[in-house]
């Protein structure tokens, strides 16, 4: 019965939160999302901090996902010992990188004294849940071996199986408490993604890469 | 031929008296809220100086403007890949210390502090963290300080200019100084507008007023760095970008901007300029020296039929045509050739243009006492007390000629009139002067005429808007009256 309410129940709920709520916040309040940034006040923790974070984080977000819309692909990389190897490494080399550049931006926020000015309480929420998670997903990558190839068999069927409306809990259930305090923080940080910053990832400005340089609008009139 | 129209500035420096009115007339209205304290859209800097914020000019620090690459414009900043890259972490953002950390001080101590032998003070306190702080710059922290050796000789206009005009900027009996006020030079290929990530930056289409878009911005900050006049700024508590709006809801309802209508020297002109806006990219292409030519070039003759006939397909109303033809600044920059853009170098093509100031540099050479500039008129530029050089660097990417010529005429029309009103020159030195700047008795009697005694309809013509027209009328406005202010409903909060 726990199982059903954690691994299906709640993230369901999860999910939804976080679409109709980003979609309410974008619709109602644009002007709030943005990245937030404290560059301008504290430059020089946050060049190793945010810098360190986002490029561990975003290689170790895609590598996840890849986990659960192509495992056939991951399981084949990971089938030879020489390219299991070297995706553990890899994703321990991210991880290690996530995790201190979180480190660093926690820091910053309790050193600066113009960084806690313009800290809000959602801003900690997320921060120590990120630091959290990561540090979950560094022990399981330490603690329980060769999770690459695992994680196909046990995640991936249940991310699956809550995609296609089938769930099915007990491919995770019966893991260590360590994987489903891992599972369980994701979820909510699923569930959190509307309240806070983390809301700027969907803004990630990739038209940037083609749209044209000079823009004029008329008023009331399209773009020329 | 794509016509666009563009309200345009001109700012006579020789009028400039550096009051700082026209800061304090836009920070009253735009800029004193908390986050913008630090922002002064406009601002009044002494030159030499080091500006604001601090050395602005030099772009290898700050990467603003654009460069060319094997003949193509880019941005000195970054290309597009690298943009999304440094995302995180802006590697050229200037940071709060550049500009100056807003303070306040702690007046209730004044009235709080228990009974002692000393008087009690007010500490200065930041405004950001509440914290005491030591005061180390503020906004025109060089004020009046032109020939120090600490600020005005890290100005990064003085890279590599001679000895000898150094001598002369810092030789101590004859300091000089001249003001450079600043506001943003809505430019034509602007460096923020390219720079955003979010496009959240454009320029209107019916007055090419630059404006950032308040919803869209996400904050990336690349608008800062690629600004090469430092224009746009951050506001670091709602974590979005603002920047000088021309006052447009002004404007639209026919007053000048805040700062053009407070200026007490009168130094400021507004008016049309229609541009042909499919030459912006050859503009920017040219070498440095033909980059203010190139500039005067795109701007079209209001009178020219083929001009109003191509303006009327591109849509522009028949009043602001009218409104083109009325100009000022038509007149200062492509007609008289007088006023020239700041900085052309950076490629932005600004369209604020500036008169060189004329006063600092007569005052030539002298060793004491006055001296009777028409002797010695044209060769007297050469030892000018301001090195023409100087000038030249920052209003004509280091072509002399052109501010020679500007200047030649200033001199010009002030013997012209000195002949016809005070009389201690003859009319042949004044019509040889004329002859020698190349101008006629008219022109010179136009540009006295719109320099000394212009009312505020002639320094100002503002176009008509029409903005009845393109609003419904679907909002009661004496509903809206109690509300946050232009187009928003919502009080402006960070993040959520």
């Amino acid at each position: 019965m726990l199982d059903i309410l954690l691994f299906v129940v709640f993230p369901y709920l999860a999910v939804a939160i976080a679409v109709g709520g980003t979609l309410y916040r974008y619709f109602t309040n644009q002007f709030s999302f943005t990245s937030l940034s404290s560059q301008f006040l504290e430059n020089d923790i946050q060049f190793w901090g945010s810098t360190l974070w986002h490029y561990g984080i975003i290689p170790t977000l895609v590598i996840h996902v890849m986990g659960f819309t192509i495992p056939k692909v991951m399981e084949l990389m990971h089938s030879t010992p020489e390219t299991l190897y070297l995706a553990e490494l890899a994703g321990k080399v991210f991880g290690i990188m996530a995790l201190v550049g979180a480190g660093a931006l926690f820091y910053r926020r309790v050193a600066s004294s113009k960084i806690r000015m313009v800290t809000t309480p959602a801003d900690w929420v997320i921060l120590v849940l990120l630091f959290f998670q990561v540090f979950l997903g560094m022990w399981i990558a330490f603690g329980y071996r060769w999770g690459a190839t695992w994680f196909i068999q046990t995640v991936t069927p249940w991310v699956a199986s809550l995609a296609t409306f089938q769930p099915a809990p007990q491919y995770v259930a019966s893991l260590p408490l360590i994987p489903k305090l891992h599972f369980l923080n994701a979820t909510l940080l699923i569930a959190i993604f509307p309240f806070g910053r983390l809301v700027h990832m969907v803004s990630f400005p990739v038209e940037y890469l083609w749209r044209r340089f000079q823009l004029v609008i008329w008023t009331r009139r399209k773009v020329v | 031929m794509k016509i666009r129209s563009q309200v345009s500035m001109v700012f006579h420096l020789d009028k400039c008296i550096g009051c700082h009115t026209c800061s304090i007339a836009c920070k009253n209205i735009w800029t004193d809220r908390q986050g913008a304290e630090y922002m002064w859209w406009n601002n009044v800097e002494t030159k030499p100086g080091v500006g604001f914020p601090t050395q602005w000019e030099d772009q290898e620090k700050y990467k603003g403007g654009w460069e060319l690459k094997n003949g193509k414009p880019q941005l000195k900043l970054q290309n597009r890949v690298e943009a999304l890259g440094n995302l995180f972490s802006n590697p050229a953002l200037p940071t709060m210390d550049d500009y100056y950390e807003p303070w306040t001080y702690n007046y209730g101590d004044l009235f709080n502090s228990p009974l002692g032998d000393d008087q009690p003070t007010a500490r200065p306190i930041s405004r950001i963290d509440g914290q005491p702080i030591e005061i180390e710059s503020g906004p025109n922290w060089d004020d009046d300080l032109g020939g120090s050796n600490i600020y005005a000789a890290n100005d990064p206009l003085l890279d590599n200019m001679s000895d000898e005009d150094k001598r002369r900027l810092f030789s101590i009996e004859q300091l000089f100084y001249f003001y450079m006020p600043r506001i943003c030079n809505h430019c034509l290929n602007a460096g923020c507008v390219a720079a955003c990530p979010s496009g959240a930056i454009y320029k209107r289409a019916e007055d090419g007023i630059v404006l950032i878009n308040q919803d869209k911005c996400r904050g990336w900050r690349m608008c800062v760095s690629a600004c090469p006049y430092k224009k746009t700024y951050y506001n670091w508590l709602t974590g979005k970008s603002e920047k000088c709006i021309l006052c447009y809801p002004r404007l639209e309802t026919g007053q000048a901007p805040a700062c053009f209508h407070s200026c007490v020297g009168r130094i400021r002109y507004l008016g049309v300029l229609l541009y042909d806006a499919d030459q912006i990219l050859d503009a920017v292409k040219v070498s440095d020296d033909q980059l203010v030519q190139r500039q005067r070039e795109m701007i079209l003759d209001p009178f020219d039929p083929k001009v109003i006939a191509a303006a009327k397909e591109s849509g522009i109303p028949d009043g602001v045509i009218t409104a083109a033809q009325r100009s000022p600044v038509y007149c200062y920059v492509k007609e008289w050739e007088l006023a020239l853009p700041l900085h052309p170098e950076f490629r932005t093509l600004p369209m604020l243009f500036y008169v060189p100031p004329l006063l600092p540099v007569l005052s030539v050479g002298q060793e004491s006492g006055t001296q009777r500039v028409e002797n010695d008129l044209f060769s007297s530029l050469e030892s000018a007390r301001v090195p023409v050089r100087y000038m030249s660097r920052m209003l004509a990417a280091g072509n002399d000629e052109l501010v020679v010529k500007a200047y030649q005429k200033m001199i010009a029309v002030r013997l012209y009139k000195r002949a016809e009103t005070v009389g201690d020159v003859t009319s042949d030195e004044a019509t040889a002067a004329l002859a020698k700047a190349g101008m006629s008795a008219e022109e010179a009697e136009a540009i006295y005429q719109l320099t000394s005694l212009p009312n505020y309809q002639e320094r100002f013509v503002i176009p008509p808007y029409g903005r009845e027209g393109d609003i419904e009328e679907v909002y009661d406005p004496q509903q809206r009256k109690a509300e946050s202010g232009f187009g928003k409903r919502q009080s402006p909060h960070r993040g959520l």
